[in-house]
């Protein structure tokens, strides 16, 4: 399966819940920061600072290691216009890159689509969590949603299963039961083709685990997990070129400060591990991973959280990045918000559009639909 | 006793016309008589509904849930326990016809109103439905009909309700559409409150006079100086209508047909139903209670076992339905709830306003695994209320050979018709197994395992799939 010619390979993880902006890179000097967030801020002496305006909270220190090594690029003030405060829109926008209408299509899906035109390969496209995010959903493109790559399989939920003797024999019939039958009706016969994809893909994909060692080690919480099954897939080679996986929930309307710093403290802690596996499997040279949020929150926090808001920030990382800042922080300034919020200042898309091109080598224009500004951290 | 083929085709109604019975409760269905119990089917009125003042103080969260799976899982909990099958299964016909999604609302609790108007009005006269999800406050908001106002109309809402909602691509031109869209002018709802600092607010219909276009217009042949009550009723008159809801009926409640967007192009499955369906629109003035009573007693209907794709819903909620695993008040629906949309059926987000794309369409490899794991993980929990029903059905008659267990197993769990390459692997994987006997407490629990393990099996197989 492995492939001798190193092909790019995106990992998409997305903060599920809308991320603050002004607490994840902290305009720690701006007496604007402190004035509207005399509750919900990141106090001076917890800050990491890049320069003497902005700075990290000192619980992403292992990102702020990558942003000194010019490996990790902050995308500021990221968003679209007319951002809607609702999670449902917001994401499902970021998700079929249709801000104006209902999209049905993922532009992951088109992603996938584009690198494997005939559906080959089942894993192009895999995902890690419960369901398919609507960023995936095309109809006709294959990808594979893996919850837990250890138990992932047909069965894996059947409590009554007592050995891996009964565990085959059980898989044997059921290859069985799916194997083509002539006259059957094309339902039946898909469904059948269906089951073994189904199969034969777990069968793959289990192989992973099996070849996978390393020194590294993981913390143990969902997202360090989750980095963890991505890293042994992509070891594996088996040619995936999409690995989608999220974490959150970063809606924090409500006792912000010791939810904030958990998410960012597991996430800064998976990724570091994620990305020294790769150095230590010398596989990391062809991985790029990015971060985005639905929306940022609030300029003025509400007492002990942060509400729905505009302007967010996504991160770019991996060996092949030019690390660094791209595009200016919003201005706190109150005559410069639209609502209270930061206005976005970069469009998404131009965000997709440059890892889909310089970093995929597609055509970007059908996938985010339209052409948007790109930049230059790949 | 009851013949064989009378219980097969009880439990096709039940699943059709519901969301399935256990195999125990059928055999008193089939003495109650056919026709007698669609007729029940057809008046969920005369059954008790759910308590909701009861339901709300056990399970607090349901109550104007604002964020799903919450708001889903109140609906899941009705399709799961509810008395009146039918009620549920058309509330979720119209959802599918009528999509509306949160994605765009993102006001579950508007969302859980709409489908209680379906429950309420889903039986009713066509027309009186569509002038009740004219006014339905989510929808006014997903086709920006509040945004259509005298002078400067939004055709969205016109647009969607005669190439969706009842006329379909062909049958009106597009002056109709912007024709329609001046009729509902000024049909918008009250002013959105802010969601923060209060909570959220239920939106209200508003008629508002000032903004409605009351010159005459030319719709569908006719001119006047209509309102939207008169575009549904000049609709429901059009030949195009029975026509198409028929369609959909048929897709719903009968076979797989290709989706919405298709059929101004493809021809029907069973063109004769159509007419038998179109004839049963006129006769009751569009009345979708007598035409679904037309439906059900049909012979097209009842040739029909296994002719469709079962729906995540329908998949999730009928598996528990026959295991008794989710029967009253108690946690756990969130979980199902989401186990539909990771099958690929979040409910009250539909991916957009033409609904799922249901039959094939339901099915890739992602999705066809956790439909098997779900079901073979409830079917084979030999622990569970109606997985021990079976077993114990499957007891009672003794000792079984292979073939006898089998067979036992199929009847058990619909009963169910199966494929010969399944019936032939079934067969296969119990010969494996030996005679089942019940004598001593070792052979019991040996013999309760393969039962178990057989229902495993059947749940997983491609027949499964079919409802």
């Amino acid at each position: 399966m492995a492939s001798t010619k190193k092909d790019p390979v995106l990992v998409i993880l997305q903060l599920t819940g809308a991320n603050d902006y002004l607490n994840t890179i902290v305009p720690y000097t701006n007496p604007l920061y402190w004035d509207n967030r005399p509750k919900v801020n990141i106090p001076e002496e917890l800050v990491v600072p890049i320069d003497d305006e902005l700075a990290f909270r000192s619980d992403m220190e292992p990102l702020k290691n990558l942003y000194d090594q010019d490996k990790l690029a902050i995308i500021n003030g990221i968003g679209f216009e007319n951002s809607p405060r609702s999670h449902f829109r917001a994401m499902d926008i970021w998700h079929t890159c249709e801000p104006d209408r209902i999209g049905t299509e993922g532009w992951v899906g088109k992603v996938i689509r584009d690198l494997d035109p005939s559906g080959e390969n089942v894993l192009k496209g895999v995902n890690f969590g419960q369901g398919l995010p609507r960023a995936m959903t095309m109809r006709g493109v294959p990808v594979t949603s893996v919850n837990h790559l250890a138990t992932y399989g047909v069965f894996s939920s059947v409590s009554g299963i007592k050995s891996a003797e009964e565990r085959t024999q059980l898989l044997d019939s059921f290859a069985r039961m799916y194997a083509p039958a002539i006259g059957t009706g094309p339902t039946m016969e898909y469904l059948g083709q269906t089951g073994l994809d189904a199969l034969r893909g777990a069968d793959i994909i289990k192989t992973a685990p099996q070849q996978y060692s390393s020194t590294v080690e993981y913390p143990t919480n969902a997202i360090a997990t989750s980095l963890k099954d991505v890293a042994q897939v992509h070891l594996a080679g088996l040619g995936t070129q999409v690995f989608y996986t999220s974490h959150g929930p970063f809606d924090t309307h409500f006792n912000q400060g010791g939810s904030h710093t958990k998410l960012w403290q597991d996430i800064s802690g998976a990724v570091d591990s994620f990305f020294a596996d790769l150095r230590e499997h010398d596989a990391g040279d062809n991985v790029v991973m990015m971060l985005f949020s639905e929306f940022g929150r609030r300029v003025r926090d509400n007492g002990t959280g942060t509400d729905h808001g505009a302007a967010g920030v996504a991160f770019v990382i991996g060996d092949q990045v030019k690390g660094g800042m791209y595009g200016a922080y919003p201005s706190l300034k109150p005559g410069d918000l639209t609502q209270g919020d930061l206005a976005p200042s970069y469009d998404f898309r131009g965000l997709y559009s440059t890892l889909v091109d310089r970093w995929l080598g597609l055509d970007a224009v059908p996938i985010v639909s339209g052409k948007f500004e790109q930049m230059a951290f790949v | 006793m009851p013949q064989r083929q009378d219980i097969a085709l009880m439990a096709h109604l039940m699943r059709r016309a519901g969301f399935g019975e256990p195999r125990g409760s059928l055999d008193a269905r089939v003495a109650q008589g056919y026709e007698a119990v669609v007729e029940e089917l057809l008046h969920p009125e005369d059954r008790p509904a759910i308590n909701d003042e009861l339901m709300y103080r056990i399970l607090p969260g349901y109550e104007g849930a604002l964020a799903p799976p919450i708001n889903q899982a109140d609906w899941v909990f009705r399709m799961v326990n509810t008395q009146r099958p039918l009620e549920e299964k058309v509330a979720l016909f119209w959802h599918q016809m009528f999509a509306t999604s949160n994605a765009k609302v993102d006001n579950p609790p508007e969302l859980t109103r709409q489908i209680a108007m379906f429950r309420e009005h889903g039986l009713g006269k066509y027309r009186d439905l569509l002038v009740e999800l004219a006014k339905s406050p989510a929808m006014i908001f997903w086709l920006d009909n509040h945004g259509n106002h005298d002078g400067a109309i939004n055709e969205n809402w016109g647009r969607e309700l005669l190439e969706l909602f009842s006329l379909g691509v062909g049958n009106y031109t597009e002056g109709d559409i912007q024709n329609a869209a001046r009729a509902f002018t000024g049909w918008s709802i009250a002013p959105k409150i802010p969601r923060n600092p209060l909570g959220r607010f239920y939106w209200n219909f508003e008629y508002k006079p000032e903004d409605h276009d009351d010159d005459e217009k030319t719709f569908l042949g006719q001119t006047g100086n209509f309102n939207g009550e008169d575009i549904m009723g000049i609709i429901v008159d059009q030949p195009a209508s029975p026509r198409f809801l028929a369609r959909h009926l048929y897709r719903f409640f009968v076979a797989d047909e290709p989706h919405v967007s298709e059929w101004n192009v493809t021809p029907p499955v069973d063109p004769d139903a159509i007419e038998i369906l179109v004839d049963a629109y006129s006769e009751s003035q569009g009345d979708i209670r007598s035409i679904l009573r037309v439906l059900f007693n049909s012979e097209f209907f009842k040739n029909s076992q296994f002719a469709r794709v079962k729906s995540p819903a329908e998949l999730v909620v009928g598996t528990v339905r026959i295991a008794g695993n989710y029967e009253g008040f108690r946690p756990g629906f969130n979980n199902l709830a989401l186990e539909c949309g990771w099958q690929g059926q979040e409910l009250l987000n539909p991916p957009s306003v033409d609904g799922w794309h249901t039959g094939q369409a339901w099915i890739d490899a992602g999705a066809l695994m956790r439909r098997v794991n779900f079901a073979a993980g409830v079917l084979g929990d030999i622990s569970l209320p109606g997985v021990r029903a079976m077993i114990d059905r499957v007891k009672s008659q003794g000792n079984l050979s292979p073939q006898a267990l089998v067979a036992a197993c199929l009847d058990a769990l619909g009963p169910l018709e199966v494929s010969d390459t399944t019936l032939r692997e079934l067969l296969t994987h119990a010969l494996k197994g030996g005679e089942l006997a019940w004598g001593t407490p070792e052979e019991t629990s040996d013999s309760e395992d393969k039962v178990g393990k057989m229902l495993t099996l059947i749940a997983a197989s491609r027949d499964y799939q079919f409802a």
